[in-house]
């Protein structure tokens, strides 16, 4: 039974695929020397937004945020690609798990300027 | 080294921890051992696979490869392990409680604990292949060998040792309670399994998120801190979890628990008439 309505919500989440058709904004992190680029991304706030992840090293990396919920591999020379949001206003802090030291990096949430 | 020693110990740790619950949920039946085996080998050969094919899986469906595929491993496991809770509580508490009279002889060899073994093995899977992607990274990158082999042991026995001390610890309580504290330990691991698969389907785009954030614990109980990372194996725990996280979590404590009812055990049932 619980199975059955896991499937069921799968599949129905596959038809009605939220992401489809709306347009996102995309944003580039780039990794070099284990370290992230930019260090600090800004992005909208309230609003889905496109990462991409490009590992420039040859070694795999892990992005992981535990503000985002997020863990995933960027195998070397490679990207990934994250969704995150409708965040709301704030910095969120991620990193490489495999070089901690030096994988470090945030997201700034902004709320987009009101026209009033 | 100590960086490398934290890294495999995290990866360790989520291993141990399950593959504890397990062992002492299905203590007392004759002939798993077999199985354990041959799940922790397994699992070592297939995260050796996954993180060969780690580029791969990640650029399959548009780039939402791995998050479908840790889905579809926490969904499956989470399966056998419902079922594995209905299985024990029909035959295994028969089992241990003519132990003594019948004699191990009974049981021994006649069933087959496949679920046992697959779900050893799916855990060994997810974060083994994290830890041959990462020792590989770091030889690679020209990390003496030395310093990786004394991270990585160091790491891999503070992490089984975790994992030690919660069998033993489990086992100590009376064998009576034990099976219910493990049962619904096995359960409060499904469900957790489950909405971590929700998480990562809802990360991908395949689910809506319902409602972003239903609480924030990250400052009372982060899930980076080391009780936190373990209540988030054992029992789920998310320090922000989403509606269809929450929703799944409790849909599945739900249905495992009618499951249990319902199919759990007749033979108990009427011999309590």
């Amino acid at each position: 039974m619980k199975f059955k309505i896991f499937f069921l919500v799968l599949l129905l989440s596959l038809i009605f695929n939220p992401r489809a058709g709306a347009a996102v904004e995309e944003f580039i992190i780039t990794i070099k020397d284990h370290q992230f680029s930019p260090q600090e991304l800004a992005i909208p706030a309230g609003q889905k937004v496109k990462l991409i992840i490009e590992n420039q090293d040859a070694t795999a990396e892990e992005f992981e945020s535990y503000d985002l919920n997020r863990e995933k591999v960027v195998a070397g020379n490679s990207q990934i690609i994250i969704f995150v949001g409708p965040l709301k206003p704030g910095t969120y802090e991620y990193f490489g798990e495999f070089h901690q030291a030096t994988a470090q990096g945030v997201i700034v949430a902004v709320q987009p300027e009101d026209n009033h | 080294m100590f960086s490398i020693a934290i890294i495999i110990f995290r990866e360790i740790l989520e291993i141990s921890l399950i593959v504890g619950v397990l062992l002492a949920a299905t203590r007392g039946l004759a002939g798993r051992s077999k199985w354990v085996w041959g799940g922790l080998g397994a699992g070592v050969l297939g995260a050796a696979m996954i993180a060969y094919f780690a580029e791969a899986i990640s650029q399959a469906a548009e780039g939402m490869g791995q998050e479908i595929f840790n889905a579809c491993i926490l969904f499956l496991a989470a399966i056998l392990i419902g079922w594995t809770v209905v299985w024990m509580r029909r035959f295994g508490r028969n089992l241990t409680q003519h132990f003594k009279d019948v004699g191990s002889a009974v049981i021994k060899g006649e069933r087959p604990m496949y679920t046992l073994g697959i779900v050893i093995a799916l855990a060994l899977l997810r974060e083994g292949s994290e830890i041959v992607l990462f020792t590989y990274s770091a030889l690679v990158s020209g990390e003496p060998v030395i310093k990786i082999l004394l991270g990585a042991s160091l790491g891999a026995i503070a992490g089984t040792g975790v994992g030690v001390a919660l069998y033993y610890g489990m086992i100590a309580i009376s064998t009576r309670t034990l099976f219910s504290v493990t049962t619904w330990l096995l359960i409060f691991l499904a469900a957790g399994m489950v909405s971590q698969a929700v998480g990562f389907l809802q990360n991908g785009g395949f689910v809506p998120v319902m409602a972003t954030q239903v609480w924030d614990t990250s400052y009372i109980l982060p899930e980076s801190s080391l009780v936190g990372n373990m209540l988030h194996v054992l029992v789920g725990y998310s320090s922000r979890p989403t509606g269809i996280q929450l929703i799944s979590y409790i849909l599945t404590l739900v249905s495992i628990s009618a499951f249990l009812k319902f199919y759990g055990n007749p033979a108990l049932a009427s011999a309590r008439k």
